[in-house]
């Protein structure tokens, strides 16, 4: 496996931010996830929980609901009083509608799909109609008193149960006027508080209306006489969100004290029809509020300010106890946020709103395998970039020989030039960017540092070659006639020849950079790309999918190389399939061409093609060879991949030189520290 | 012809209350406890117990009432039958033989005639929930054969099984999981918990079970505390749990109550948490129970529940969580150190109780009288904490004093000691804390002893302790200007050759006391404490010391560590005789010269009790038990026997109690002590005793007017003689407060009326010769209400006919029912 010095970056204090609204699609079994900072992220289910897309969030759209409509339209809303429709496809917002009805609390659509309900902070539910590409305002109800924080329609589509302050009232849909208004105790654990704030509704076909609020409490109303029928005091804090699922048989409810509480409807005795809400387990995954929930036909999926995205599956829902029965817990983004330039020993950390440049520390001492090498020199916090505007960074990359930074936001793309002097640095902004160039979902440079490869949201493809100075436009890749996917994932041959890049679900185009034309596209696999990389020499292309299969891939002889071919035929190690999280950053050893160095957020990996692959009787994790042992042993039991778990949360991981690794990275414990304190428990909860 | 029964070592009482689940009777008047080999049924009123039935020869492992006839009780034992009984009246009605040695029953009133006992296959681990099919029949004993059996592997303890509602599914627990099998569809679901593997799961055990009994809903208690509420366990794949999570400690019992609208649980927090709707949020406690829960039982009316507790202890508790009732045996919880001792006042024995308490225990009635703080510190029920532990103690001038010594040892060198001395307050009947000693020797005491000399104002006590010394405290004033209060102080202090003091001991008159110095014998004049001589037999150290009573005063008594017994003469000063015996108790009887020694021999205990006068035993018994005897004591008794056989002579005075090794009281007997226990209060019982409440003004009333209309009804139909209560002017005129009543004139009348016999039944002279009498008393007495006599006199007069007799006492009857329906209720606030 060979020994590396190692730097072991710490200082990237990356925070991601808190989660606000999740909003689960049964259909294409995607769940839009929507962050405090205004981010809105695809997790695919199906594809191993992978973030598929991503649109960049915005310092004035915070936003507070965010749901599915026709099929596959994505609406969100929040506190601009904004109602924004997503492009899936090209990635960007589509259009974004003011409501005229001042922040906007809450959002459902219709069971239909075809209307779209949001509740204001005056105290207005407006419906609107979706049409095609648009939407259009169709009327207001009755106005209530305050801000309207919860919606649930009745599944039939006739009736809306709508959660304000103190009291929650149910709609006629088709008059438009409150039916019922059902008053809320205000009391909490015999201390009356200042208000009972409904955080949440949800309307059962049975007309049974569910609430939860900020006393604690459950509560289950009879629409039909507009009185509570059950009370369940849950919580000592704020009840904050609730999900039913489609079968209403269970329900999920979050907790600001971090618990998440499955409600199910079980039948009172076997034989009798009668059947009764009890609450059956709490989960307790996050430290923090929940501030959102949703319920998918086989999990549990909860979010909230400890930015932790939970999908805990239901055991009696799974049919096959796999891999897939497994709590997931995602923090990271499935992308890279980190840049290095070899040759200058310079990390880029990309924020939200601002860049910085790190030079890494380096040391004179030498040591045994597993010490910690004194630094000479620290680490260096050289540069501290801060964007302009209010929208954040959607990516960023430094140029290998360090002198190029290049970032883009929504809707403008930056370039820097880097002068070194002695220990100082300037920065000198490229100015006149082509209008075409205004945003970018990836940002590549050649090894040489010459080129700039720029994949833009409208499925274009921009070669750019950089000057001293300034830049000039060499080519630009059209996407294929007729899909205007983007694309997400580049990478360069180091011989600047060959470039690949990859879409969210289209195969891997590769171009031929000197004669500027596509050159092939790699077959296309049902799991979307993860990571890419073009290995030295051979110019092999390997992909890593989130599924956890790797493969490789011959670009002058466009085909899928003979190890690739063993791969699928042997099959992976079962234990590397399961893995949770996809592999982000692919490279390669620069004097062994038989090594390909992957890792994701928990293990890095050095696949050692020479060496036979694993199979399932074979011991996949073996953290280090008994030293004790023969010769003959040791190579009896070694196999192609050697797994070294000793950095976790690892953000990105790459070889500096032969001898040198630079990983990055973020320990959850830094994470919680900076974030707002939990509400205090006592130890034993009483 | 008592004479003719031999001499049998009998268990005395004292035996656990808390072996099993308490059960209460249909209209919870009774609760009914296994105790040993009885059953007891206790009056959940006034805490008396009411009846033992008896007739199990082994230990009676579950009690459960009869499903189909609420006054009958069943009962299984390990001698391997069921017993039904009628507790009413104490009467056994049938024995059923099963074979098998049962450890647990229950019943449900959907399984026709047969119950469900837990038995022991050859393997000793495994126990069988079996059926056991109770055949009809007249005979008193019957064979039942019938088994069939329904889970197996099952945990011996009858917490960990219990029967679904409407006796659908019966749920069993063990280690790590639940089984639940279904009667009807004959189906066996089992759940297993993640086990102990796993670190966090590390006390995932089951430990009990409940189920309740209106839904399909089985609740767990295991050992980490926690409470599952199991639901949909019909499906192998769909059911699911909730946790309650309050106990800290292992979950030891389960409850649901009547309805199941509310759970109940206990543990060794000694706190009953009702969880109401089982909800974690919502629940009540009911804290300070004293010790462990072990058992928790519902009422089948609803109104009460109990506890049993560790400390042998049965509390009633009200619906509303309030204590009513307490039920106390023999406290068995801790070592005995302070051995067995004798109230001289109430005769009863004395011993370490609960944690730092000290137990009066009345051999008599069998239940605790009460109990004495004597550490005075809270208790923390926590392993490992090094408590301090009561460890000696003596009653002195005729109960009026009390010594205790309480001890706490963390280490070696770090001994907490501390000697309290207690006065008999008779206004409280009580004992009052006067002085308190820290540290009365530098190491552990090792006797104490009252001067019992007749000078009862002048009280001596004796310490001996191991750093060498012996001190003799005495009463004083105490730096009270009004020279009331008294207080003990140290007088004198003696050693001999810096010796450990081991024992210590007054003569009977109080003139000499002896204290053992390991193998040497000091005998000191209680006067002067001077050293008047010194006995060493060189034969190890001296065990027990003791003196010779009334014509044996003379000798002194000594067993030592290497199995001999010495009897030395104090008048010649010189050994009189010995024995090689290797005697663990001695104990002299305060009535008689006797002297009872228990020695120990690999086999067993034995028994001898002799006179120090003569070298020869007056009565042996060989293996008196098996283990070892740690205490004994001679209770005197207050009507002597009359044995006139020479070898019981010496327990016609006074019965010896000794208690072993496993802490069972035994003593001797030629019958069983427990048919000598005839409770004083057998007749007090609860029926008749019913408290007016406001429900007894509403309901009583109502009833007795329904009563009053039955009897009229029946009166018209009457011809045999109407029994006295059945006459309603009798009964009205008893329960009538007397200040409301009209005047005794006018009802004398209705009186001897409603007494007279109907035409059929009676000859019709008598009739008007007593109905004249009467007038005339009348007509003398009464004055101021002519118009009711006059009245009265005219019907009469008019006819002397049985049936105007009739009617006139139904127009009486008119006039009073005129003053029930005011309402005397107000009377009761008076």
């Amino acid at each position: 496996m060979g020994e590396f010095n190692v730097h072991r970056v710490r200082f990237f204090n990356y925070v991601p931010s808190g989660i606000r609204c999740v909003a689960y699609n049964n259909q294409s079994n995607r769940l839009a996830v929507s962050r405090t900072d205004g981010t809105v992220e695809i997790y695919n289910l199906s594809a191993n929980y992978f973030q598929e897309k991503f649109f960049p969030g915005h310092e004035s759209r915070a936003t507070e609901a965010l749901c599915w409509a026709k099929g596959q339209r994505l609406f969100s809303a929040g506190l601009n009083g904004e109602i924004i429709e997503y492009d899936l496809q090209a990635l960007n917002i589509k259009y974004a509608m003011d409501a005229f009805g001042g922040p906007i609390w809450s959002m459902a659509a219709s069971p239909s799909g075809s209307q779209l309900l949001i509740g204001c902070e005056d105290g207005s539910v407006k419906l609107f109609q979706i049409i095609p590409d648009k939407i259009q305002f169709e009327r207001n109800f009755d106005r209530q008193k305050s801000r309207i924080l919860s919606l649930s329609w009745h599944p039939s589509g006739t009736h809306i149960a709508a959660g304000s302050i103190d009291y929650i009232s149910v709609f006629d849909v088709k008059s438009g006027s409150a039916i019922h208004k059902m008053l809320v105790d205000r009391q909490y654990m015999n201390v009356s508080k200042r208000k009972c704030i409904i955080w949440g509704v949800a309307f059962l076909s049975d007309g049974t209306v569910i609430s939860v609020d900020s006393a604690g409490k459950v509560q289950f109303w009879d629409s039909a006489t507009g009185t509570l029928v059950k009370n369940h005091l849950i919580a000592n804090a704020d009840v904050q969100s609730i999900a039913v699922s489609d079968q209403e048989d269970s329900f999920v409810v979050g907790t600001a004290e971090g618990t998440i509480f499955h409600f199910q409807l079980v039948s009172v005795t076997s034989s009798s029809s009668e059947k009764q809400w009890v609450r059956t387990k709490p989960f307790q995954h996050h430290t923090h509020d929940v501030r959102t929930v949703a319920h998918s036909p086989t999990a549990l999926i909860s979010g909230g300010t400890d930015t932790h995205l939970v999908i805990r599956p239901l055991m009696e829902k799974v049919e096959v106890k796999n891999y897939d029965a497994a709590l997931r817990k995602i923090t990271f983004p499935h992308r890279r946020l980190i840049s290095c330039s070899k040759k200058r020993q310079l990390l880029l950390f990309q924020f939200s709103h601002h860049l910085d440049l790190w030079r890494l520390g380096s040391t004179v001492a030498t040591g045994k395998h597993g010490d910690t090498l004194p630094l000479s020199k620290d680490a260096d916090h050289l540069l501290h970039l801060k964007t302009k505007g209010p929208e954040n960074i959607i990516c960023s990359c430094i140029s290998p020989c360090g002198s190029w930074i290049a970032y883009s936001t929504a809707s403008r793309f930056f370039l820097y030039r880097l002068n070194y002097e002695h220990d100082s640095i300037s920065l000198q902004r490229v100015s006149k960017m082509p209008a075409f160039l205004r945003s970018a979902l990836q940002i590549l440079f050649s090894e040489d540092s010459t080129k700039l490869f720029v994949a833009s949201n409208q499925g274009s493809l921009h070669v750019i070659r950089l000057l001293e100075g300034s830049f000039k436009h060499l080519h630009t890749f059209q996407p294929q006639s007729g899909t205007v996917e983007s694309m997400c994932l580049l990478a360069v041959s180091p011989d600047g020849n060959w470039l690949a890049a990859s879409g969210t679900s289209a195969g891997v185009h590769v171009y031929n950079v000197k004669r500027l034309k596509l050159h092939c596209t790699v077959p296309a696999y049902n799991f979307p790309v993860t990571a890419l990389a073009i290995a030295p020499n051979t110019n092999n292309l390997v992909i890593a999918h989130s599924d956890q299969q790797i493969f490789e891939y011959s670009i002058p002889d466009k085909q899928y190389t003979e190890w690739s071919r063993t791969v699928q035929k042997q099959g992976f190690h079962h234990l590397w399939l399961q893995r949770d999280t996809p592999i982000t950053h692919i490279s390669f050893h620069p004097k062994r061409p038989m090594y390909i160095l992957v890792h994701d957020a928990y293990m890095f990996c050095i696949i050692d093609k020479s060496l036979p692959l694993p199979n399932d009787k074979t011991l996949l994790y073996n953290p280090l060879p008994p030293t004790n042992e023969s010769d003959v042993i040791r190579r009896r039991t070694a196999h192609a991949f050697k797994i070294s778990k000793i950095y976790k949360p690892l953000l990105f991981m790459d070889l500096l030189d032969e001898r040198t690794l630079v990983a990055v990275e973020r320990p959850l414990d830094d994470i919680i520290a900076q974030l707002p304190p939990p509400i205090k428990k006592k130890k034993f909860g009483t | 012809m008592v004479e003719e029964e031999s001499l049998r070592v009998v268990h005395c009482g004292g035996s656990e209350l808390n072996f099993r689940r308490a059960v209460f009777s249909a209209d919870s008047k009774y609760i009914f406890c296994v105790s040993g080999d009885f059953v007891k049924v206790y009056s959940t009123a006034t805490e008396e117990c009411v009846h033992i039935l008896q007739g199990h020869r082994n230990l009676v492992t579950g009690i459960h009432l009869n499903p189909n006839n609420h006054l009958q009780l069943y009962s299984c034992s390990f001698d391997g039958t069921i017993k039904l009984w009628d507790y009413i009246d104490g009467i056994l009605i049938k024995t059923f033989v099963v074979g098998h040695k049962l450890h647990a029953l229950f019943t449900h009133a959907h399984a026709e005639d047969s119950v469900f006992v837990i038995i022991n296959k050859e393997t000793p681990d495994i126990f069988q929930l079996v059926s056991v099919k109770l055949p009809k029949s007249s005979s008193q004993e019957i064979e039942a054969e019938e088994i069939s059996f329904v889970l197996d592997y099952v945990n011996q303890s009858p917490k960990c099984i219990a029967f679904g509602h409407e006796g659908e599914y019966v749920a069993a627990v063990r280690d790590f999981y639940l089984s639940v099998y279904f009667f009807k569809k004959k189906k066996t679901s089992r759940f297993i918990l993640s086990s102990s593997r796993s670190k966090k799961h590390a006390k995932n055990n089951f430990t009990c079970i409940a189920c309740h009994p209106k839904e399909d809903c089985i609740a767990t208690g295991h050992k980490d505390g926690k409470i599952r509420l199991w639901r949909n366990f019909d499906d192998d794949k769909k059911y699911t749990y909730t946790c309650l999570h309050w106990h800290h400690d292992m979950v030891m019992d389960l409850a649901f109550s009547v309805t199941g609208s509310s759970l109940l649980s206990g543990g060794r927090e000694s706190v009953l948490v009702e969880w109401r709707d089982a909800t974690e949020k919502n629940k009540e406690f009911l804290p300070r129970l004293g010790a462990t829960i072990e058992h928790i039982s519902v009422s089948p009316a609803g109104d009460l529940f109990c506890t049993s507790h560790s400390d042998n202890k049965i509390i009633v508790i009200q619906r509303n969580l309030e204590a009513s009732a307490v039920i106390q045996g023999l406290v068995k919880d801790s070592n005995i150190f302070t051995g067995l001792v004798i109230d001289p006042r109430t005769k009863a024995l004395v011993l370490n109780g609960k944690p730092g308490h000290l137990q009066f225990y009345s051999l008599q009635s069998d239940k605790q009288l009460y109990n004495l703080d004597i550490v005075q510190q809270e208790y923390i029920n926590d392993h490992g904490l090094i408590q301090i532990e009561l460890t000696k103690a003596a009653f002195g001038c005729y109960g009026n004093w009390l010594a205790t010594v309480e001890q706490r040892q963390e280490k070696e060198t770090e001994l907490e000691l501390q000697m309290k001395l207690w006065t008999y307050n008779k206004k409280t009947q009580g004992f009052v804390l006067n002085t308190k000693i820290s540290m009365p020797h530098e190491d552990h005491i090792t006797a104490l002893c009252f001067g019992n000399a007749e000078k009862s104002e002048n009280p001596t006590l004796v310490t001996a302790s191991k750093d060498g010394h012996f001190k003799v405290w005495i009463l004083t004033d105490d730096s009270d200007i009004y020279k009331q209060a008294v207080g003990w102080t140290c007088d004198f202090v003696g050693s001999y050759h810096k010796y450990q003091a081991t024992n210590c001991c007054f003569s009977e008159d109080g003139s000499l006391l002896a204290v053992s110095f390991e193998e040497i014998v000091t005998i000191w004049d209680s006067e002067t404490w001077e050293l008047k001589c010194t006995f060493c037999q060189r034969a190890g150290k001296i065990r027990n010391l003791c003196f010779g009573r009334l014509t044996c005063s003379k000798y002194l008594l000594g067993a030592t560590e290497n199995g001999i017994l010495c009897c030395w003469n104090l008048l010649s000063c010189a050994l009189e005789w010995s024995a090689k015996l290797n005697i663990r108790v001695m104990e002299p009887d305060p009535n008689s010269e006797n002297v009872a020694a228990v020695s120990q021999s690999s086999v067993g205990s034995d028994l001898f009790v002799f006179k120090p006068s003569e070298p020869r035993p007056l009565y042996i018994q060989k293996n008196i038990c098996r283990e070892e005897v740690q205490w004994g004591v001679f209770v005197p008794r207050d009507v002597p026997e009359s044995f006139t056989s020479e070898a019981y002579q010496w327990l016609n005075r006074s019965q010896f109690y000794f208690l072993t090794k496993s802490q069972s009281l035994l003593t001797f007997s030629t019958k069983s002590p427990e048919e000598k226990l005839t409770p004083t209060s057998k007749q007090l019982l609860a029926e008749e005793s019913l408290p007016t409440t406001p429900f007894y003004f509403i309901l009583g009333k109502h009833r007795q007017q329904q009563d009053e209309k039955l009897n009229k009804a029946l009166e018209d139909e009457l011809i045999q003689l109407p029994l006295t209560e059945n006459i309603p002017a009798i009964s009205e005129l008893l329960h009538t407060p007397a200040h409301v009543l009209p005047s005794a004139s006018y009802l004398c009348s209705m009186f001897v009326n409603s007494l007279l016999l109907s035409k059929e039944t009676k000859s019709a002279e008598e009739l008007p010769d007593d109905i004249d009498m009467e007038e005339e008393k009348e007509s003398e007495d009464s004055d101021e209400e002519n118009d009711f006599t006059e009245k009265v006199q005219d019907t009469d007069n008019t006819d002397l006919g049985e049936d105007i007799i009739h009617q006139l006492s139904k127009s009486e009857e008119k006039e009073l029912r005129k003053f029930r329906k005011v309402d005397y209720s107000w009377i009761t606030a008076l």
